[in-house]
């Protein structure tokens, strides 16, 4: 009895199985894939990752509303995962692996900070996953390999704008500059700046470092040296938390030349940290919202009215990056690694900050502008071609 | 000779901080024999405490600055009497690892517990300010600058210390503290109150390093997040350490020599620096390992 109810039993369930396999068979008419961002939600750039991280956001969204993409006759939409870096590139490494294995995204957007971009760009070459940097500005990022890319000029560029600025139109002899040497952004855009100002016929006269802007608030025996050095231009090439405290602890002693620096410069927290010290800084950058152009303003509007603060430079260019990601994976029509990156290296996009072309090394080549703090507020000053 | 006395001035600042936090590490050595490694994050919490309570404090009080130091204070030493209470009483008797790795875990706990976006949070704050800040020009021809907040740490460390040094030379509590830190058996044979004693330095200790979290967010005015008390707080405990591990004006000498040192290395390459801190606890430990004030105390069997 019990031998003929165990066999009942086993063919009800062999009848199921079938039932189900059955059911496989038909055809989606819809679906959706994942696209992953890696940004510093935490940490000493926190800022830089929530613009990033409302930018992308805000272009998945117009992509998914504009009927998203055709794939075989499926219409595919994106779901965005977004994942936190912590400005640290082992955080990112893990994050990338993470999206890249068990969310199996279709492309990375991200990092923001060069250092993180460096160790997540490896891993999505191995894996022949494409990545768009919206602000990497280290010449490095690219070299990685083709399915890197970025959306922003690089800091050879950068570092000649404002070199090209203090010595032009400020008309100083000499400089110092102040760097973290312990991260690739600042100590590459350091390099770069004193290089170009240099070949103008410029002097640095101090060099300083210091290792981990975020365990370092004490920057005054740096701050002591450069100022027996009588710099005409101080050069400040890291992240804005570092450079308030720079700025506020370089006016407490008396050290009030002009100051300059490049798009680490971009947060409210610098006015917010570094109130009266960081005035009259200039500072070079991607993308400034008082631009006239009627895209540029459309985006100020949507983005304002979408999330009630106006967009900095890193949420201009993650809305780029994502944006010119999502066009050329319209046009590969394939969620193939090597579909979408080849589309990519083709584009033609044409976003906010232009239209985009990349050139051998899949950096795009765009023009920077020049910002300054008057008022507390970012002001802008002139555009620089390359 | 403007630039080796800036930098002079520079390490006496940052010595006067690490003074604070440095005199919690040794009382606690000197009287339970224990790290408190935890003792670190104290000053991060009174550091925090200051940037919640200091409107606060301006609302009720008019000025900020007293009203905020005593506040943190008062709410760090609660918090070391309660972290004595919960986390190293149970273990008193028991081996000195077990202490020791609880006292890591209380560490670990208050860094990423106040990280939590509920309670201090991640991000970056600006430490609200206490006082108007000022330079003020030194007379004299060698262009020295300092700020008024200088002179702020420096006053407010001497007189917590000069404080300390009275409750420990002058009062009743403070001799059985320093008898219960020589012998602590025979102390208690002696009719000393030991929980009242120990719990006593888990008040006063932890009360400096909140003094201390209050003057470092003053001087710097930022908090850049919940992990900021590690790097001080290793600083101070090598401070401790070279002044020998449970002397109380050991504490503070070792603090003005790192913070000074400190100044000189950084301002020969940063790197160095950092370095300068380690390599003054290798050399201590090598040449003379109870520190410089304190007395080699051999076990007697």
């Amino acid at each position: 009895m019990r031998r003929l109810f165990v066999i009942i039993l086993v063919c009800a369930l062999i009848a199921g199985v079938g039932v189900g396999c059955k059911k496989a068979e038909v055809k989606p008419t819809e679906q959706v894939v994942n696209l992953g961002g890696i940004y510093p939600m935490t940490g000493g750039s926190a800022t830089f990752g929530t613009s990033s991280m409302q930018g992308t956001v805000m272009a998945v969204e117009e992509f998914n509303a504009a009927g998203g993409a055709m794939l075989d006759g499926v219409t595919t939409t994106i779901n965005y995962i977004n994942e936190d870096d912590a400005g640290s590139p082992e955080v990112g490494a893990s994050a990338a692996q993470k999206l890249i294995n068990q969310d199996k995204v279709i492309g990375i957007i991200g990092a923001v900070m060069s250092k993180v971009t460096l160790a997540v760009a490896p891993i999505c070459q191995s894996a022949g996953v494409p990545e768009i940097s919206p602000t990497s500005t280290n010449e490095k990022v690219t070299l990685v390999g083709d399915y890197i890319f970025r959306a922003c000029f690089i800091d050879p560029f950068q570092g000649k704008v404002m070199a090209n600025y203090a010595w032009n139109t400020l008309k100083v002899k000499t400089a110092a500059c102040l760097f973290d040497n312990g991260n690739d952004y600042p100590k590459g855009l350091a390099e770069n700046f004193r290089a170009s100002f240099e070949s103008l016929g410029g002097k640095v006269v101090a060099y300083e470092a210091f290792t981990d802007e975020d365990k370092t608030v004490d920057f005054k025996a740096q701050l002591t040296k450069i100022k027996a050095a009588k710099p005409e231009f101080l050069y400040l090439s890291g992240y804005y938390g570092s450079t308030a405290l720079i700025l506020k602890q370089a006016r407490g002693m008396g050290l009030n030349v002009p100051a300059g620096g490049g798009d680490g410069w971009d947060s409210p927290e610098l006015v917010k940290i570094g109130g009266a010290a960081v005035e009259g800084g200039v500072f070079s950058n991607h993308f400034s919202k008082d631009d006239l152009s009627p895209k540029v303003q459309a985006f100020v509007a949507a983005y304002t009215a979408k999330f009630g603060a106006a967009p900095d430079a890193l949420a201009a260019l993650a809305y780029d990056a994502a944006g010119l990601f999502l066009d050329a994976f319209k046009t590969a029509g394939s969620i193939k690694g090597s579909n979408i990156r080849d589309a990519m290296k083709n584009t033609t996009f044409s976003g906010i900050g232009g239209a985009y072309k990349f050139d051998e090394n899949r950096n795009p080549i765009k023009a920077a502008v020049i910002l300054q703090i008057k008022n507390g507020q970012q002001t802008f000053l002139t555009t620089v071609n390359p | 000779m403007g630039q080796f006395l800036q930098q002079l001035i520079n390490g006496i600042q940052i010595g006067s901080i690490y003074a604070l936090i440095a005199l919690g590490y040794t009382m606690v050595y000197g009287i339970v024999r224990l790290i408190n490694f935890a003792h670190a994050d104290i000053f991060m919490v009174g550091a925090y405490v200051g940037f919640f309570l200091a409107p606060v404090m301006a609302k009720v009080f008019g000025g900020a600055f007293i009203p905020t130091i005593v506040a943190a204070m008062l709410i760090t030493g609660l918090l070391g009497f309660v972290m004595e209470k919960l986390a190293y009483r149970p273990l008193r008797y028991k081996s000195r690892l077990s202490a020791l790795i609880t006292a890591l875990g209380v560490s670990l706990f208050l860094e990423n517990f106040c990280s939590l976006p509920f309670v201090f949070g991640p991000q970056f704050r600006k430490f609200p300010d206490l006082i108007v800040t000022r330079q003020i020009a030194i007379p004299g021809n060698l262009g020295l600058i300092i700020s008024n907040v200088l002179l702020l740490d420096v006053g407010v460390s001497v007189v917590l210390m000069v404080l300390l040094f009275w409750f420990v030379n002058k009062t009743l509590i403070g001799k059985q503290m320093r008898a219960v830190a020589f012998d602590k058996p025979t102390a208690s044979l002696m009719g000393i109150n030991i929980d009242v004693v120990i719990s006593t330095a888990f008040i006063v200790g932890p009360a400096l390093a909140g003094a201390g979290g209050i003057l470092y967010g003053t001087t710097y005015g930022m908090l850049a997040s919940p992990f900021l008390g590690i790097w001080p707080g290793l600083k101070a405990f090598i401070a401790a350490v070279l002044g020998g591990i449970g002397n109380i004006p050991g504490a503070v000498l070792g603090a003005y020599i790192m913070g000074i040192s400190e100044a000189f290395a950084t301002s020969v390459n940063s790197n160095l620096g950092y370095g300068i801190a380690f390599a003054i606890l290798i050399g201590i430990l090598l040449i003379r390992p109870s520190g410089l004030l304190g007395k080699f105390m051999p076990e007697k069997v």
